[in-house]
């Protein structure tokens, strides 16, 4: 149903200007794999804490606090850089299973992190919170794991 | 024995043989490298930004340090496992890599900053553990960290393009020389 958008997608002139390059994928690709270090980094921090290691002695809001400014940062970097990287192979990503499973945990990963994971985040700490806390980061972790790995997949595929 | 006959020899082994031609452990090993990327530079960033006074500034530099460094440690030990893994499965080719080599002349600088930081900056770690702004030599360290990783990263994808490789010649004198290449001439 969707094979027609993907090969509208194909026409589009960014793509194939990436395409047309020797260099524009690989460098696209970098800048994508160092926005993936930044976003593991500050979305580790806040989740680790989360589920009661790394930097357990502090406030979940205060790390969740100054961690935010350099999720978003890195999340503009991922997005920004897989749009030329998905409209130089459309019909590849169309047919790979991989890329489906990566779009679909994507849209439930950044609905999950800015509403239930970030409302967590916020949340004074009260009766019953920890565990709620632990599960809210296991399940981030989980869901962004699963993002870069089906993401690396595409590659192989 | 020189290092190419090394990986030469590398190369015949059975193991790197196995590795190089199997359907999925090779990619399992290098998508590894990759996510095990997100737990040792993702907490070393955060780290070099602590130490650049950019995030967590009411947390002791000393005490960041602590509650992350087993992890970084631990995600560093899964990038070099799978690191000679993947250099074990396609030995010749990497050795003659620029970027490969390019990679480890960055690994070692930021080796030696580490060091650096390790035994001049730490050191004196209780003089500035809470400062607002941390000293100029922690705010280096934390500087040159983030630029070589992100140099290593980028130097470490490209190993994977052949642009440069020796068995696609002509190449310019510099390239035969830093990748080590065994040009015919006549």
């Amino acid at each position: 149903m969707l094979l027609p958008f993907f090969q509208w997608c194909e026409t589009l002139w960014l793509g194939q200007f990436v395409v047309g390059s020797n260099w524009l994928f690989p460098v696209i690709e970098s800048v994508h794999l160092l926005g993936l270090a930044l976003l593991g980094g500050s979305i580790l921090i806040v989740d680790m804490r989360l589920v009661g290691i790394g930097l357990s002695g502090r406030e979940v809001k205060e790390i969740a606090r100054d961690a935010r400014p350099y999720m978003n940062f890195a999340l503009v970097m991922m997005i920004s850089t897989g749009i030329p990287l998905f409209l130089s192979e459309p019909i590849k990503c169309y047919y790979s299973p991989a890329f489906w499973v990566k779009m679909w945990t994507l849209a439930i990963a950044l609905i999950y992190t800015y509403t239930i994971r970030t409302k967590t985040t916020r949340m004074e700490l009260v009766h019953n919170t920890a565990r709620r806390q632990m599960l809210v980061g296991a399940l981030s972790m989980a869901l962004w794991f699963t993002v870069a790995s089906a993401g690396r997949w595409i590659g192989f595929s | 024995m020189s290092l190419l006959a090394f990986c030469e020899w590398l190369a015949a082994t059975e193991g790197s043989i196995a590795l190089h031609e199997s359907l999925y452990m090779y990619p399992l090993v290098e998508s590894a490298h990759v996510l095990a990327l997100c737990l040792f530079v993702g907490l070393a960033t955060i780290l070099d930004l602590r130490l650049l006074s950019r995030l967590l500034r009411d947390v002791p530099v000393s005490q960041v340090i602590a509650r992350l460094l087993p992890w970084t440690i631990g995600g560093f030990v899964v990038m070099v496992i799978t690191g000679v893994l993947l250099f074990y499965a396609i030995p010749i080719r990497t050795y003659q890599s620029v970027w490969f080599r390019a990679k480890v002349i960055f690994l070692i600088l930021a080796g030696i900053n580490v060091y650096y930081f390790h035994t001049r900056v730490e050191t004196r770690i209780a003089e500035w553990d809470t400062a607002v702004i941390t000293p100029k030599a922690a705010r280096r360290a934390g500087l040159f960290s983030l630029i070589l990783w992100a140099c290593i990263i980028v130097a470490g994808r490209f190993i994977a393009y052949n642009w440069f490789d020796c068995d696609i010649q002509p190449q310019s004198a510099f390239v035969n020389w830093f990748a080590g290449c065994v040009v015919a001439t006549d």
